[in-house]
């Protein structure tokens, strides 16, 4: 399945979770939030939140900025 | 120092620093401790999908002791600024947002007309919102009629180092304004943070000044001292100017003959 993961294209398994995806690349859900398709999705949901084709998944953290 | 107080939450310091363009995590840390700020400012970015060896910021600030405060540095819209601000709510999971919608890459001056938009209607979602604006009294005024918790006039460019361009504007927006009036970007050195104090300023937030300096945790310091010092001053309520002098020592006494 195709999704676009930060602006870019990006090939998953069917049938993933946000959390799924965050645990597959490695990062911690308490650092990130995670926006499907303009829409933030609140951390409890990210287990019950399943990608479907075509989703544009931005995952974002705290970075230096003034 | 008398505490200071946005949306019935109280600092114990009037500075605000940022956590970018530190050479190293560790002398920020450092530069931070040295400051004595105990709200921080953040950007909100995409995560590295590919690279994950990067170390995150978070380690380096302790939540306990420092506030976060995430921004909304480089949207151009309203909708941009108001998703981002929305994404650094479910990161840090407070309603505070630095508010920035800028309108010029080249000065990053903000667009007024939509970030009293995004003000709006981040007020409505519940968000605390602090912009940052002109040094203008009437944008300063429409963004606290909209709901902002405080208003965040620039004295300058962002980075620039410039100082207060115009001290007459942050004074009036001071005798005017009802929310806390934080002096937002263009300081370059101490003394630049001590006038912004004296003006009236309730704190004064900043980035390159320090994090850039040659010595950043030396700066950090100087600009702890700076705030402290205008905050003080204003306080105590300066003298007036006069243009002629005002002899300090009795004129009676004196052994010297009269030179007239």
């Amino acid at each position: 399945m195709r999704i676009t993961l930060n602006g870019d294209p990006f090939t998953i398994a069917d049938a993933l979770t946000i959390h799924d995806l965050l645990a597959q690349l490695g990062i911690d859900p308490r650092r990130v939030a995670v926006e499907r398709n303009f829409v933030v999705i609140k951390r409890d949901q990210y287990g019950r939140t399943a990608l479907g084709e075509g989703d544009q998944i931005e995952i974002v953290n705290f970075v230096g900025g003034g | 120092m008398d505490p200071f107080v946005i949306a019935g939450r109280e600092f114990r310091s009037r500075l605000i620093i940022g956590t970018g363009k530190y050479p190293t995590h560790q002398v920020m840390q450092q530069a931070h401790d040295a400051s004595g700020a105990d709200m921080v400012t953040v950007a909100v970015r995409r995560v590295n999908v590919t690279d994950r060896s990067k170390e995150s910021l978070l380690d380096y600030i302790d939540p306990k002791r420092y506030f976060l405060l995430p921004n909304t540095a480089a949207c151009y819209t309203a909708e941009d600024a108001i998703r981002t601000a929305r994404l650094g709510r479910e990161v840090g999971l407070s309603e505070w947002v630095k508010l920035e919608v800028i309108g010029d890459e080249q000065t990053l001056f903000p667009d007024n007309e939509a970030l009293l938009e995004a003000t709006r209607v981040l007020v409505k979602e519940g968000f605390v919102v602090l912009p940052y604006t002109n040094d203008d009294p009437v944008a300063c005024r429409k963004l606290e009629d909209a709901g902002a918790a405080a208003v965040m006039p620039l004295g300058a460019p962002i980075g620039s180092g410039l100082g207060i361009q115009n001290p007459n504007n942050i004074r009036i927006i001071k005798a005017q304004a009802r929310v806390p009036v934080i002096v937002d970007a263009g300081v370059g050195t101490a003394s630049d943070a001590t006038l912004a104090m004296e003006l009236g300023a309730d704190a004064v937030l900043m980035n390159t000044a320090i994090a850039l300096a040659q010595d950043p945790v030396a700066m950090a310091r100087a600009m702890k001292l700076g705030v402290e010092a205008g905050r003080l001053a204003f306080r105590a309520g300066r003298i007036p100017r006069r243009a002629f002098a005002s002899a300090s020592s009795p004129t009676e006494g004196t052994i010297a003959a009269l030179h007239r």
